[in-house]
C-alpha cells in the first residue's frame, strides 16, 4: 500500500525514452479530500452503502486504463469492481482503522502487461489499511519494477535533455531550409520532402534492400544531396534565369511539395514503417533520465555534423561567400562570387542535411512514413523564423529553443498538444519581436 | 469500363456541397491574395473554424443551426483579428508563416483529447443535422435530371450553399470595384505609395482579413453542414488545395476562384473515377488501385507549379494585374 504524494498524483504523461511498458495505479486521496463528492468515479461500487471507501487509478503508460477488474475483500465483504472510461475505480467499505485485500485481475490487463514489483511473490494482491481518515488509494507497479510517480525536478531533467536532443536534430534540417532562404528568398516548403527523401531512402536500402543501416544511412544522406542538386538544376534555377518573383517560387515549392509527398506514398504506401534498430532497450543515464543507443547515437550524429557545418560557414571561402550571397546577393554578384556556383552548392548542403535530418526523425518519431516530412516542416519554419529569417545560426538557436519547448511544454499540456506549443511561442515572440532572435531590425519590411 | 457513370459521378461534383465549399473559401482567399497581396496559408483554419462552430454550437450549446452558421462566422473573424493585429505590419513571408502556424494550432487544438467532450478529438462531430434538416422547405423525394439527382436533404444544402456563393460574390464584387477596392488593390501594388496617400494600411489590411476570413469560414460551414467536421480535413494541404483552384480561375478575379474550384474538383472526381477503372481494367499494369488514388494529388501539385509558372494570372485573370508584386 502506497500514498501518492498530491504533488505527483496528477496523472503524469508517458515519459517518450522511458520506454518501459508500465502501468500503475495511482490512488487520488488527496484530490478527493480536496473536492469532496465533485470528483465522481466512473465506477463506484457500494459509495453510497457504506461510509469509506477504497480507491485508485488505473494507468497504462499515462493513459486511463479501462475495463481492469479488481477485487476488495475482508471485514464482511467482498466486491468486485471494473475500472471506468477514465480508469477510475472506488469500493465502498464498512470499517475504518481496518485492513483489506485488494486483488487486481490480471488477466483483464492487456496482453504481456503484469504486475510487477520486486521481491514480492504476489504483487497484483495487496492490502490497504483504511486509516482514520476512512479513505485510503492503492497503488500497483507494471513494467520493471518502476513508478509511474517520479519526481518534478526528475522529469523536467529528462524532459530538457530530450528537447536538447530533438532541438539539435531540427537545427540540422532548419540551417539547409535557412540557407536557402538566405540565398536565393524561397520558402522552400518542399524542404519537408527533402527530409522525407532521406527516411525513404534509409527505408529503401535498409528494409528493402536489405543492406545494413550503417551502410544504408551514408548513401541516404548522399543521395539527399544529390537531390538537392537535381531539384536546383530542374526546377529552381530555371525558374531564377526567368525572373518569377518570390511569393510565385513559394507556391511552386508548395506544389512541389504536394507531387513530392503523393509520389512518395506512391511508393511506400500509407502505413507507418520502422528502419532497423528503432526499438533499442533504454539505458539509464543519472536520476530517471534513459535514453536509447539510438538516441545516444543520433545526438553526437547531429553534434558533429552542425560542427563540421558552423566550422565550413565560418572559415572556408565557401562558407564566406555564402554568408556574403546571404548578406546581398547582387554585392557578392559583383566581387567576383560565383552566386550560381554557392546556391548550387547550398542545395547540395541543404539536400544531405534534410535527408540525414529525415534519417533521425524516423528514429525519433519513431517509424517514417509519406507525410512526415510535412508533420516537421512547420517547426522548422518556427525554428528558422524565431532566430531570424535567413541567420544559419539563428537558425540553430530557434531550433533549440523550439526543441525544448516541444518537450518541455508536455510538462504542463497534454501530449497531443506538443507541436502547437512551439506554434504559439513562434506568433508571441513575432509580436514583441518580428526580426527573430538573432535577427537584424532593418530585415523586416 | 463504366465510361456513362464515370463521367456521370464528374458531372455531379460541379454542385456538390465539397465544390461550394472550396468556392467560398477560394474567394475568401481572392480577397486576402488576390486583392490585398496578404499571402494568407491558414485558410484550413478558418474553415475549421467555421465548421467547428457551427458544430459545436448546435451540439454543446443546443442553437438553432442558423445561428450555429453565426457563430462560425464570428469565431472566424475573431481569428482574424488576432491572427491580424501582430502579423499585419510584417512582410509577406512572415504572415505566411504565422497564418500556416496559427491554422495548424487551430486544427491541434480541436485534435487534441484534451477537450474531447466538445471537439470529439480524433472522431470529430456529427449528429448535428436535425434541425437542419428540420427547416428544409422542401418535400421528401428525389429531384432532378441526369447526373443531378439528389434528394430533398442534398438539394437543400446545395441551393443553400448556391445562394450564400451569389451572395458573397457579389458582396466581393461590389467590394473590390468600390474605391475601398481600389485602395486595397493598392496596397497589393505599392503599400508605400498608398501610405504616402494618408490611407490606413494597416486598417484596409484588417477589413480585407476579416472579409475573407468570413466568406472562408461560411466555406468550412457548408462542407460540414451536411456531413461531419473532422480535424484530419484541415489540414494545411487542405489550404494548398484551395490555393491550386484559386490561382487556377484567377486570384484577382471574382469569378475566377469559383471556376477554379469547379474544375479543381471536376478533375479530381474524373480521376478519382477513371484511374483505379483504367486499373482493373488492366491498363495500367504497374499499379494497384490504391496508387491510383495518389496519383491525382500527385497530379495537383504538378499543375499547381505549372499555373504558378506559365500563367500565375490564372485563367479569367489579366496580366497587367499582377497579383505577384512582392
Amino acid at each position: 500500500m502506497r500514498f501518492a504524494p498530491t504533488a505527483t498524483a496528477r496523472p503524469e504523461r508517458r515519459r517518450r525514452l522511458a520506454a518501459v511498458l508500465m502501468a500503475a495505479l495511482i490512488g487520488l486521496i488527496g484530490l478527493q479530500l480536496m473536492l469532496p463528492g465533485a470528483a465522481a468515479f466512473a465506477d463506484e461500487v457500494d459509495t453510497d452503502e457504506y461510509p469509506y471507501r477504497v480507491s485508485g487509478n488505473v494507468q497504462l503508460e499515462g493513459e486511463p486504463r479501462g475495463g481492469v477488474e479488481l477485487n476488495v475483500k475482508g471485514n464482511g465483504i467482498d466486491t468486485d469492481v471494473v475500472t471506468g472510461e477514465d480508469g477510475k475505480w472506488a469500493v465502498g467499505v464498512p470499517e475504518r482503522n481496518a485492513e483489506y485485500t485488494v486483488t487486481l485481475d490480471e488477466s483483464t490487463l492487456p496482453e504481456g502487461i503484469a504486475v510487477v514489483e520486486e521481491g514480492v511473490e504476489n504483487p497484483n494482491v495487496k492490502t490497504a489499511t483504511v486509516g482514520p481518515g476512512g479513505r485510503v488509494s492503492v497503488n500497483y507497479f507494471i513494467g520493471q519494477g518502476e513508478r509511474n510517480v517520479t519526481g518534478f525536478g526528475d522529469v523536467l531533467v529528462e524532459r530538457i535533455v530530450n528537447g536538447l536532443s530533438f532541438g539539435l536534430m531540427l537545427a540540422i534540417a532548419a540551417i539547409g531550409l535557412s540557407l536557402v532562404y538566405g540565398t536565393t528568398g524561397i520558402s522552400n516548403f518542399a524542404h519537408a520532402e527533402m527530409v522525407t527523401f532521406g527516411a525513404v531512402i534509409a527505408h529503401l536500402f535498409a528494409n528493402v534492400a536489405g543492406w545494413p543501416i550503417w551502410v544504408a544511412i551514408p548513401i541516404a544522406v548522399a543521395l539527399g544531396g544529390v537531390f538537392g542538386l537535381g531539384l536546383d538544376g530542374a526546377i529552381w534555377r530555371p525558374l531564377r534565369r526567368k525572373r518569377v518573383g518570390l511569393v510565385q517560387l513559394m507556391i511552386v515549392s508548395i506544389g512541389l511539395s504536394l507531387a513530392l509527398r503523393y509520389t512518395f506514398q506512391f511508393f511506400i504506401g500509407g502505413n507507418t514503417v520502422q528502419l532497423p534498430g528503432a526499438s533499442s532497450p533504454p539505458i539509464r543515464l543519472f536520476g530517471s533520465v534513459t535514453m536509447t543507443a539510438i538516441d545516444m547515437v543520433s545526438v553526437v550524429i547531429s553534434i558533429a555534423a552542425l560542427l563540421v557545418f558552423a566550422g565550413w560557414l565560418v572559415f572556408t571561402r565557401l562558407g564566406k561567400a555564402t554568408r556574403a550571397i546571404s548578406d546581398n546577393p547582387s554585392l557578392a554578384s559583383a566581387s567576383g562570387i560565383d552566386v550560381d556556383r554557392v546556391v548550387r552548392i547550398v542545395w547540395v548542403i541543404a539536400g544531405a542535411a534534410a535527408a540525414l535530418a529525415g534519417i533521425l526523425f524516423a528514429y525519433y518519431r519513431p517509424g517514417l512514413k509519406w507525410d512526415m516530412g510535412a508533420e516537421f516542416l512547420l517547426l522548422l519554419f518556427a525554428a528558422v523564423t524565431l532566430g531570424g529569417l535567413g541567420t544559419a545560426f539563428g537558425a540553430l538557436v530557434g531550433a533549440m529553443v523550439i526543441g525544448l519547448v516541444v518537450e518541455v511544454s508536455t510538462l504542463w499540456i497534454p501530449t497531443d498538444l506538443r507541436f502547437a506549443a512551439p506554434l504559439v511561442v513562434l506568433i508571441i515572440i513575432l509580436l514583441f519581436r518580428p526580426q527573430g532572435i538573432l535577427g537584424r531590425r532593418e530585415r523586416i519590411g | 469500363m463504366d465510361w456513362l457513370q464515370i463521367l456521370s459521378n464528374t458531372a455531379s461534383t460541379i454542385i456538390s456541397p465539397a465544390t461550394m465549399a472550396y468556392a467560398l473559401a477560394a474567394l475568401g482567399l481572392a480577397v486576402h491574395f488576390g486583392y490585398a497581396g496578404l499571402l494568407n496559408m491558414g485558410i484550413a483554419g478558418f474553415m475549421a473554424l467555421g465548421a467547428y462552430g457551427y458544430a459545436i454550437s448546435i451540439l454543446t450549446f443546443g442553437f438553432p443551426w442558423y445561428v450555429g452558421v453565426l457563430v462560425g462566422i464570428v469565431a472566424a473573424l475573431v481569428f482574424a483579428l488576432i491572427l491580424g493585429i501582430p502579423t499585419l505590419r510584417l512582410r509577406g513571408d512572415y504572415l505566411a508563416i504565422v497564418t500556416i502556424a496559427a491554422a495548424e494550432v487551430v486544427r491541434l487544438l480541436f485534435l487534441t483529447s484534451a477537450f474531447d467532450d466538445v471537439t470529439g478529438s480524433a472522431d470529430g462531430l456529427s449528429g448535428y443535422h436535425t434541425d437542419f434538416r428540420g427547416t428544409n422547405p422542401i418535400p421528401q423525394g428525389s429531384y432532378g435530371f441526369g447526373p443531378w439527382v439528389y434528394n430533398e436533404i442534398g438539394w437543400w444544402v446545395r441551393i443553400l450553399g448556391i445562394i450564400a456563393i451569389v451572395l458573397a460574390a457579389l458582396m466581393v464584387y461590389r467590394l473590390v470595384n468600390s474605391p475601398w477596392g481600389r485602395v486595397l488593390k493598392g496596397i497589393r501594388e505599392d503599400e508605400d505609395a498608398v501610405r504616402s496617400l494618408g490611407k490606413n494600411v494597416f486598417a484596409y489590411k484588417m477589413q480585407a482579413l476579416l472579409i475573407g476570413g468570413g466568406i472562408a469560414a461560411l466555406g468550412g460551414i457548408l462542407y460540414a453542414m451536411d456531413r461531419n467536421v473532422n480535424s484530419g480535413v484541415y489540414v494545411t494541404s487542405l489550404t494548398f488545395f484551395v490555393y491550386t483552384a484559386l490561382l487556377l480561375g484567377g486570384a484577382a478575379t471574382v469569378f475566377g476562384p469559383l471556376l477554379g474550384s469547379v474544375i479543381f474538383w471536376v478533375v479530381q472526381a474524373f480521376l478519382s473515377n477513371l484511374l483505379p477503372a483504367l486499373v482493373a481494367a488492366g491498363i495500367l499494369p504497374f499499379m494497384s488501385s490504391i496508387q491510383a488514388g495518389t496519383v491525382r494529388f500527385i497530379l495537383t501539385g504538378i499543375a499547381l507549379m505549372l499555373i504558378v509558372i506559365f500563367r500565375p494570372q490564372g485563367i479569367l485573370g489579366n496580366k497587367k494585374e499582377l497579383t505577384f508584386v512582392k
